[in-house]
């Protein structure tokens, strides 16, 4: 079944895969475990898709100061929860004029939108001054306005610009979660290992512990390890003890997943094979299960990103994750608390789309890479 | 049985324990204590807290003990009901709890119950259906359900219900019933504010357990006794929902653990969106405003409602299938 599938796709193959294949050479036997994989993710094309939406992501945040056309932090009560700013395209595109009107009679003021005398959009203009990657300084922007406030997505309770802190957003939320993932998969492989492959009491001590965690629900756990750290923390800080607690519950699964691969190795031949040759413990385990296990971790792992990236969010939301001076996207989602501020500006929830979209594309990335691992499970 | 039951029982207690102290120490690692938060509101209010009121108010509550004694006064007094007064909410603990861990208990099991109730029978339809239409669109919604996390469905349904169809939400009671005595329409109140908050808790989990379900029962209908049913020319309703089904629903309860603990946590974060009162969210509230003694109740009482499921699946699972407690 598998050797069809195996044999229809050499038609479908790159050409340094055929060559691979060719006369000279046993055929199928010689394409390596890796890009045997590479060709089993590049089938499921929903994760592609996914992680070239990721990627793209990625690069927005990188690059979020020269994409955003406002100063994320530049609070301005003029601004205040504003609506998003109207484009036009009569004339090359712009934004409509929003004026301020008093009625003469009731000295009531309200907003009226001109759209004929449109506030045109620059490329590539000047706006705030950032520093690229760090080191280069510059104030060029993707659009910028000249006149007036570019609020792609409107305006928070504070009249920040709403598209340019989602965009900064990203950085933190789109690393925390990742970070958080990394530290477990460190954690969680190291412990695994030890206890499927030391196994007796060390074992049943580390399952038990594992249990004991695993019992206690998530998000409780989550948000009482949060609530710990003293609100009056610098974002930095907050941020790295954050990955570390987000990371404190995710290793459990992992490491029980490890152990049960480590496991399933340590009696197979070729370990008994490297034993009887007087191989020592750490041999056996550092050249023989670990990158056995590999690319089973790294499945495991990238699927508990989506978890860790709401988790966050979700903590953010509640004003016990990052807080304010820090942007991120639960941060933003805090404006959307209250039921009548989303019902009269229902423009604050549109960070969510970003979280869906990030949780989405990494669930489906993770589920790729899972079948193109271990297509047999 | 019996012997597999009372052993699990003893874990179960142990796990308590053990949960009690991990809840306890986690919080005592916050800096500042709830009484430095009520002597700060006092003085606020202009009252005159002098050192010496200080020092006995700490005595008074042990602030200064080991955290090993407090911990020991703690669950003492958890053990015998005696949970202590809230600064939060100004009330004893055992009374702010009592409403809200049966609100949390009737969200969470309520949720399990509607994604067994849908799961179940979607999934078995979406096996047996494999690659029509209706599949598809299942698959479509099972995803969506899957990666929109709770809270944001919860602002979401909430914005959609004000706007288009001018429900009341949030909140357990609508104001008139606030203070009324029970009644059938005070009840009737409840349910109307409690059905949404409980199918956006159940969302995704029944969107998972449908997709558990349909890859289960297509494995099971691919094994040899299925095939012998049918060539034994049993009825294929009876092939599916006695044969097949009632194997497929195995892993469904080893997971029962997984998906409480999802369950509980998604009852956490909709609550406080829809401002129902429920552990979960007295939990971040007394953790916002440092009410240490009874955020470790509540950690804690979560915890035990998660064990007592764990508790239950793993006898469910010992009694459907007995060749779990043998290798037990």
């Amino acid at each position: 079944m598998s050797q069809l599938a195996e044999l229809e796709t050499t038609d479908l193959m790159p050409d340094d895969d055929r060559a691979a294949l060719a006369p000279e050479s046993s055929g199928i036997g010689e394409v390596s475990q890796t890009r045997l994989m590479i060709r089993r993710f590049r089938k499921s094309k929903l994760a592609v898709i996914s992680g070239i939406i990721l990627i793209i992501m990625y690069l927005g945040a990188i690059f979020a100061p020269f994409l955003s056309p406002n100063d994320p932090a530049q609070v301005d009560a003029n601004y205040k929860f504003s609506k998003p700013s109207q484009l036009t395209f009569s004339g090359g595109p712009g934004i409509c004029q929003v004026k301020q009107v008093i009625d003469p009679v009731t000295i009531s003021s309200h907003y009226v939108t001109d759209c004929k005398n449109a506030i045109p959009l620059h490329f590539f203009g000047r706006g705030f001054e950032y520093k690229l990657f760090g080191l280069i300084p510059t104030d060029r922007h993707l659009v910028t306005v000249d006149k007036g406030k570019l609020l792609l997505f409107g305006a928070d309770s504070q009249g920040r610009d709403i598209a340019s802190r989602m965009v900064f957003g990203s950085r933190v939320s789109m690393t925390i979660g990742v970070l958080g993932v990394i530290i477990a998969t460190i954690l969680g492989s190291v412990i695994g290992t030890v206890s499927g492959y030391v196994r007796g009491p060390t074992d049943t001590i580390i399952q038990r512990v594992i249990e004991i965690i695993m019992s206690i629900p998530q998000l409780p756990l989550w948000a009482t390890m949060a609530a710990v750290m003293p609100p009056n923390m610098s974002v930095t800080n907050r941020y790295f003890l954050m990955t570390i607690i987000l990371s404190l519950v995710t290793w459990t699964g992992l490491a029980r997943q490890v152990r049960g691969k480590v496991m399933s190795y340590a009696n197979a031949d070729y370990v008994n094979a490297a034993k009887s040759a007087g191989s020592s413990g750490s041999r056996i385990v550092l050249t023989h299960l670990v990158p056995n296990a590999a690319s089973h971790i790294v499945a495991v792992s990238m699927l508990a990103v989506p978890t860790a990236i709401l988790a966050e969010t979700a903590l953010s939301f509640l004003g016990i994750g990052m807080l304010d001076p820090a942007i991120s996207w639960g941060v933003l989602l805090q404006d959307a608390s209250k039921i009548d501020v989303l019902q009269q500006y229902p423009w604050v929830l549109i960070p969510a789309l970003a979280v869906i979209l990030c949780v989405t594309c990494f669930q489906l990335l993770g589920d790729g890479v899972r079948d193109a691992v271990d297509p047999y499970s | 049985m019996l012997v597999f039951i009372i052993r699990r029982l003893a874990y179960a207690i142990l796990t308590v324990v053990a949960v009690s102290v991990i809840a306890f120490f986690i919080i005592e690692l916050a800096p500042g204590s709830a009484l430095t938060e009520e002597i700060s509101r006092l003085r606020a209010q202009g009252a005159e807290v002098s050192g010496a009121q200080i020092q006995a108010m700490e005595q008074q509550y042990g602030i200064n003990d080991p955290w090993i004694v407090k911990y020991w006064k703690w669950v003492s007094g958890l053990a015998h009901g005696h949970m202590g007064q809230s600064f939060l909410y100004h009330e004893p603990v055992s009374q702010l709890i009592g409403s809200r861990l049966a609100l949390s208990v009737a969200l969470s099991f309520g949720a399990i119950i509607v994604a067994w109730a849908i799961a179940i029978p979607v999934g078995v339809f979406s096996a047996t259906h494999r690659y029509t239409i209706p599949d598809y669109i299942i698959t479509v919604i099972q995803f969506v359900g899957v990666a929109i996390p709770e809270f944001l469905l919860a602002l979401g349904v909430m914005v959609a219900a004000v706007k288009w169809f001018g429900l009341q939400v949030g909140g357990l009671f609508d104001t008139q019933y606030l203070n009324a005595p029970w009644s059938m329409a005070r009840f009737g109140d409840m349910v109307s504010h409690l059905w949404m908050p409980l199918a956006v808790i159940a969302v995704g989990s029944t969107a998972w357990l449908t997709r558990v379900m349909r890859a289960n029962l297509f494995d099971v209908l691919g094994q040899q006794y299925v095939q012998t049913a049918r060539a034994k020319g049993v009825p294929e309703r009876r092939v599916i929902w006695k044969h097949a089904v009632r194997n497929a629903l195995h892993p469904l309860v080893m997971t029962f653990g997984t998906t409480l603990g999802a369950l509980i946590s998604g009852e956490a974060i909709v609550s406080i969106v829809f401002a129902l009162p429920t552990t979960g969210q007295a939990l971040v509230q007394t953790l916002i405003s440092k009410d240490t003694y009874v955020a470790a109740t509540l950690l804690t009482l979560l915890s035990v409602l998660l064990v007592i499921g764990n508790l239950i699946s793993d006898i469910a699972l010992a009694w459907i299938d007995p060749r779990v407690k043998v290798t037990d």
